[in-house]
């Protein structure tokens, strides 16, 4: 059974989960993929303010397709996190408490996972279609000039999601390719 | 001398470039309930479902399947008795990419240059590759391929005295590294031989043979068979989260190679494995 969580998550929510958990997630994601990480960071150097407010936050790595009239937005499946590798550890020193994207992390991120108390979550890579119609709206708040790379502020409702690594250093691709390894 | 009209070809190619997307095919639908029954995670089978589920509502409500609308990647056969009137063969596919990607709602992930990557907007330039054949006809075969397991696809030059072995190893090596990355369950296409360059393009080449189609020659096809009961003794499973389900079809092509050569590419297509073919 899939537990159902409220974003943002709060610590207690946070220490309750293990990697493996499936859980239902409702409530607000900020999207980011590759060219927004690389904004956010460069603000971050440049010690400029953010354009969402960071702490306590979740980012979706996800550069979703046009939306066709009528829809809230088009197919909008997880993409490769260890691209965001690079940025991460910085995002969760600031206040990042959760990521859904697909994929290894690095050690790095593993680290700054269990450091800050986050978690970091799997979205099914290719259910793009599916997990659209959990997003209930959208709106761009920064670098709208970046198209599906821009940072879309997303109200999510029952975000099928699993939980990959948790505050305790739980692996779950490890754990369950140990599992079934011949 | 048969006449092909630019303006046919890019109506082909748009039609074929928003099917590949909404609509998942026959034999991947297969793959997957085939896989529903034989994989033993029980989130493997979850995942198994949704996947389902996905490309049933891509289908249904013509929306695409994955959000990685891909790089549209032809192969074209192109027979010589064949002219193409009213502009390039070239031209025509990119002006069918633009028209296909744009009408459909398709993403925009290709950057004009890798170093600047600014986006161009409209999906173009299609990655295009020709081949000659006799006669009169002209055959569009497209594939709508994903970045992310594009990105883990490999190709190694190795040595002759490494032999069958050395290239088990080798393709295992890539599916392993790849993990979740890739999206599986996996489509693995491998090349073998020709040189370098030619290496990569046959792994390629391969996957758009359909899932469940064997290769020809029984050696070749017995060794499909062997590697995919490997890779899913990996344990990756789907998604990478563990499971009996990691790849659903291995293809090989093989091509003649120098004397000092065993070129292997490995080109891993994750479970949105999008092909079209028309002929004109």
């Amino acid at each position: 059974m899939a537990k159902k969580l409220k974003l943002p998550l709060d610590k207690q929510a946070i220490q309750d989960l293990r990697a493996g958990d499936r859980v239902l997630l409702s409530g607000t994601v900020y999207t980011a993929r590759d060219a927004a990480h690389q904004r956010l960071y460069e603000l971050i150097q440049e010690g400029k303010p953010l354009p969402f407010p960071i702490e306590n936050q979740v980012i979706y790595y996800v550069g979703p397709t046009p939306a066709k009239p009528g829809q809230v937005i088009g197919s909008a499946g997880p993409t490769t996190s260890s691209r965001m590798d690079k940025y991460t550890p910085t995002l969760l020193e600031m206040g990042l408490k959760g990521m859904i994207g697909k994929g290894y992390r690095s050690e790095e991120v593993k680290k700054a996972i269990v450091e800050h108390e986050a978690v970091y979550f799997a979205a099914v890579g290719g259910a793009a279609a599916l997990i659209s119609k959990a997003i209930r709206s959208v709106e761009v708040i920064a670098f709208h000039d970046l198209g599906t790379e821009a940072i879309h502020k997303l109200e999510v409702e029952n975000f099928p999601a699993i939980v990959i690594h948790d505050v305790y250093g739980g692996d779950f691709y490890e754990e369950g390719v140990r599992a079934f390894q011949q | 001398m048969r006449v092909i009209r630019y303006e046919e070809i890019v109506e082909k190619v748009a039609t074929m470039c928003q099917e590949a997307n909404f609509e998942l095919g026959e034999d991947m639908m297969n793959a997957f309930h085939q896989a529903l029954k034989t994989e033993k995670s029980e989130t493997g089978k979850e995942i198994i479902s949704q996947l389902i589920e996905n490309a049933e509502i891509a289908a249904r409500e013509y929306m695409p399947m994955c959000q990685d609308t891909g790089t549209a990647v032809f192969i074209v056969e192109i027979g010589q008795d064949c002219h193409i009137a009213g502009g390039s063969l070239t031209d025509a596919i990119n002006e069918g990419v633009r028209k296909g990607y744009q009408d459909g709602y398709l993403r925009s992930s290709v950057v004009r240059d890798p170093i600047g990557r600014k986006n161009t907007g409209d999906n173009t330039p299609a990655i295009v590759h020709l081949e000659f054949t006799e006669g009169d006809r002209l055959k569009l075969k497209m594939t709508a391929k994903g970045g992310g397991a594009e990105n883990m696809s490999g190709l190694k030059m190795l040595k002759p005295s490494d032999g069958v072995d050395g290239i088990k190893a080798y393709i295992l090596d890539v599916v392993r590294a790849a993990g979740p990355n890739a999206c599986p369950p996996l489509v693995v296409g491998v090349g073998i031989g020709g040189n370098f360059e030619r290496c990569a393009y046959l792994a390629k080449k391969s996957l758009f043979r359909p899932v469940g189609k064997r290769h020809a020659d029984p050696d070749i096809a017995s060794l499909e068979i062997e590697l995919m009961e490997e890779i899913n003794k990996l344990g990756i499973g789907p998604q990478g989260m563990g499971g009996t389900t990691t790849a659903l079809d291995v293809k090989i092509e093989v091509e003649a190679c120098h004397i000092a050569a065993l070129p292997v590419a490995v080109n891993l297509n994750c479970h949105a494995n999008r092909h079209k073919e028309v002929v004109l």
